[in-house]
C-alpha cells in the first residue's frame, strides 16, 4: 500500500525535475548549477545509451568542475551558439521514481524540447535518467543522464542546456 | 554562364560556390568521386573479418577487412535491386546477405549466391558483385579511396601533407595512432567548403572562441594573434596547415604544445624517450602534433580528426573523434576527455565554430551584395619558406588562398 508520505517524497521529486526543466528553459544558469552536488556528472551519450564514457565519445561528458566551465562560458556573452539565446519549450512526462536507498533517488522522465533558432526550428527528444540526493534537507543533482533518442545520427548544434 | 573555376580569383571568391546546388554536384563529379578521399583507419578493422560503415562524399561506404587481410571499400548498395546491404555499424562476418531477396556478397564484394539459384541460369555471376571504390590505399594506417580507376598515386596526393601525417605518428612511442573511440556526428547547414577553410583559418580563433578561452584560461588565442610567431603555411595539392611549432620551441617546454607539463604524464614520457632517445623524444615533446587541412575532408587537429561528409550544397556533417597513440594509456584518457569538452554538438569550440559555418552560408545566400568574398589577408607579406612552401603570419588567409588554387584545378579539369 502507498503511503502519505511515499506520495509527498514522489511530488518533491516530480517538483524538482520539473523546476530544473524550467530553469534550463529559461536559461537561468546559476539557479541550475546551483542543483547539482559537488560531486555532480552530467552526461549525454552518443551513438547508443550505454556505451563506456571511459573509453568511447560522449556529446557531453562533464564532471562538476566541467559543469561550472560551461556556466561560466555562458556568461562571457560570447558563446555566439547562444547569442541570441535558443528560445526553449519542454515537456516532461513520464516521471518515475526507480528506486530509492538511503538518500538517494533513480528517476527516469521523458523529455521533447521545441528549440527555435538562428538556423530554424529543431525537436528533441530524449529519455532521462537522474541520481537525486537529498543534502541537508534539499534534494539536489548527482548525475543526469540524457538519453537523446537521435544519439547515433548527425545532430545539429546542442548548445543549451539540456 | 559563369564557371566554377571563374569564380576563384587570387584574393576573392564568389559567394555563389557556397550556395549554388548545380556546382555542388559538379563537385561531386570531379572533386568527391575523382580525388583521393580519406574514408577510415585501419585500426578501425583490427581483426580479419571486422567491417564498419564509414562514409565517401554523401555515400555510404563499408570498409572491410577480408580474410587475407586486405582493405576493401564497397558500396552499401545490393546489386540486385539496390537494397541497403548492411545496416549495422560495424561487427566481424565474412559475408553479407541482403534481407530482400537473400544474395549473400562475401567481405570482397563478390556475389557468393543467390536463392532458388535456377532462376538465374545463365547469368554471370562476376559482374552482379557490389560497388566497390577501385582505387583503395593507406598512408601510416590512414585509409583513403578514389572513384577514379586511374590518376595520381596515394603518395602524389598526399604530397607534403605525408610529413604532417609522420610527424603525427611520431608523437607516439609506439608510432602508430589509433581510431578507437567512436565519432561524434555534427551537422551543419552550410557549405563544405566553409568548414575546409575555416580548420586552418588562424583568423578566427580570438574572435570566435574568446569565451572559452578567457574562461579556461588558454594560451590557444595568443598562438593566433598578430605577435604569434607561428606560420599558415599552404602545403600545395589543396593542403594547409597552421604550424605551430616555432610558438611551442620558443617557449621550451613538451607537452606545452598539449596545455599541460611532462610531470603530469610520467608514463607517456617515459615511454617516448624509450622510444626515440632523450633528445629526439624531447624535441617532438615540444614540437607537438600537426594542425593540417588534408584536402579535401581529413583535419587533423592536434588531439582529434575531423572528417568531413558533404551531403548537399548547404549541408555538411563534421565527423571527430579523440586521437588515440598507441600504448599510451595515460594520454589517451586525457585526449579523450579534452576532445569531448572541445568539439561535436556541444562543443565548447566547435558549437561557436558551426555557428559561424551557418551565418556565413546564410550570408552568401540570402545577401546578394558583396558578390566576393574577400581573401587577400596577408597576400602582401606571403613569403617562400626554405622548402619552397608559400607560408604567411599565423592570421593570414594564405591557407585559404591555397585550397581555393587548388580547387580551381581539380574544377577545370576536364
Ligand atoms: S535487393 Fe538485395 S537480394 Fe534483392
Ligand atoms: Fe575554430
Amino acid at each position: 500500500m502507498i503511503e502519505a508520505q511515499d506520495l509527498l517524497l514522489f511530488k518533491e521529486i516530480e517538483q524538482f525535475v520539473y523546476r530544473e526543466a524550467r530553469l534550463q528553459d529559461s536559461h537561468e544558469y546559476d539557479a541550475w548549477e546551483a542543483l547539482w552536488t559537488d560531486d555532480g556528472m552530467y552526461w549525454i551519450p552518443a551513438n547508443g545509451d550505454d556505451i563506456d564514457p571511459e573509453s568511447q565519445m560522449s556529446i557531453i561528458y562533464d564532471n562538476r568542475s566541467r559543469i561550472a566551465l560551461r556556466i561560466k562560458q555562458f556568461h562571457t556573452g560570447k558563446r555566439h551558439t547562444q547569442t541570441p539565446r535558443s528560445r526553449l519549450c519542454r515537456v516532461l512526462s513520464n516521471v518515475e521514481l526507480l528506486e530509492s536507498t538511503g538518500n538517494e533517488y533513480r528517476v527516469t522522465a521523458n523529455s521533447m524540447i521545441f528549440e527555435s533558432n538562428a538556423r530554424g526550428d529543431t525537436i528533441w527528444g530524449a529519455r532521462t535518467e537522474y541520481l537525486l540526493r537529498r543534502e541537508s534537507d534539499a534534494l539536489k543533482m548527482a548525475k543526469k543522464k540524457v538519453m537523446l533518442s537521435n544519439n547515433d545520427k548527425p545532430l545539429y548544434t546542442l548548445s543549451f542546456l539540456v | 554562364m559563369v564557371t566554377a573555376s571563374e569564380m576563384v580569383r587570387t584574393d576573392s571568391v564568389h559567394g555563389a560556390l557556397y550556395s549554388d546546388e548545380a556546382i555542388f554536384q559538379a563537385e561531386l563529379e570531379k572533386i568527391w568521386y575523382r580525388t583521393w578521399v580519406y574514408v577510415g583507419h585501419v585500426s578501425e578493422v583490427p581483426k580479419p573479418n571486422d567491417f564498419v560503415m564509414k562514409v565517401l562524399g554523401p555515400q555510404q561506404v563499408l570498409m572491410t577487412r577480408d580474410r587475407k587481410g586486405e582493405i576493401n571499400l564497397l558500396l552499401n548498395r545490393c546489386a540486385h535491386r539496390g537494397n541497403q546491404l548492411c545496416m549495422e555499424q560495424k561487427g566481424n562476418r565474412s559475408s553479407f546477405t541482403c534481407p530482400y531477396h537473400g544474395w549473400t556478397f562475401s567481405n570482397t564484394g563478390q556475389l557468393r549466391g543467390f536463392p532458388f539459384a535456377s532462376g538465374y541460369d545463365g547469368a554471370d555471376r562476376s559482374k552482379l558483385g557490389l560497388g566497390h571504390v577501385p582505387r583503395v590505399a593507406q598512408y601510416r594506417g590512414f585509409v583513403f579511396g578514389s572513384f577514379a580507376a586511374e590518376g595520381p598515386s596515394l603518395e602524389e596526393h598526399l604530397g607534403a601533407a605525408r610529413d604532417a601525417l609522420d610527424r603525427l605518428c611520431e608523437t607516439s612511442p609506439s608510432g602508430e595512432v589509433e581510431i578507437t573511440a567512436g565519432f561524434l556526428q555534427h551537422r551543419a547547414k552550410s557549405n563544405w567548403k566553409f568548414l575546409v577553410e575555416n580548420e586552418t583559418d588562424g583568423y578566427h580563433p580570438q574572435f570566435v572562441h574568446a569565451s572559452i578561452f578567457s574562461v579556461a584560461k588558454s594560451g590557444i588565442g595568443e598562438l593566433y594573434g598578430p605577435q604569434s610567431t607561428a606560420v599558415a603555411r599552404d602545403l600545395g595539392d589543396g593542403h594547409t596547415e597552421n604550424d605551430l611549432r616555432p610558438e611551442f620551441r620558443r617557449i621550451g617546454k613538451p607537452m606545452n604544445w598539449f596545455g599541460t607539463n611532462a610531470e603530469r604524464l610520467p608514463e607517456y614520457v617515459a615511454s617516448m624517450k624509450a622510444a626515440y632517445g632523450e633528445e629526439r623524444a624531447t624535441q617532438i615533446m615540444i614540437d607537438g602534433t600537426p594542425h593540417v587541412m588534408i584536402f579535401p575532408n581529413l583535419f587533423i587537429a592536434e588531439i582529434q580528426i575531423f572528417v568531413i561528409q558533404p551531403l548537399a550544397a548547404n549541408e555538411t556533417v563534421q565527423h571527430v573523434t579523440a586521437l588515440q597513440f598507441k600504448d599510451a594509456p595515460d594520454l589517451n584518457r586525457r585526449l579523450r576527455q579534452q576532445t569531448m569538452g572541445s568539439v561535436g554538438p556541444a562543443g565548447f569550440l566547435l558549437a561557436d565554430d558551426a555557428e559561424m559555418y551557418e551565418r556565413t552560408q546564410r550570408g552568401v545566400t540570402g545577401a546578394s551584395k558583396p558578390e566576393w568574398n574577400y581573401l587577400g589577408r596577408g597576400l602582401h607579406r606571403e613569403r617562400r619558406d626554405e622548402n619552397g612552401f608559400l607560408v604567411g603570419d599565423a592570421t593570414d588567409e594564405v591557407t585559404s588562398r591555397g585550397i581555393w588554387r587548388h580547387y580551381r584545378s581539380l574544377m577545370e579539369a576536364g
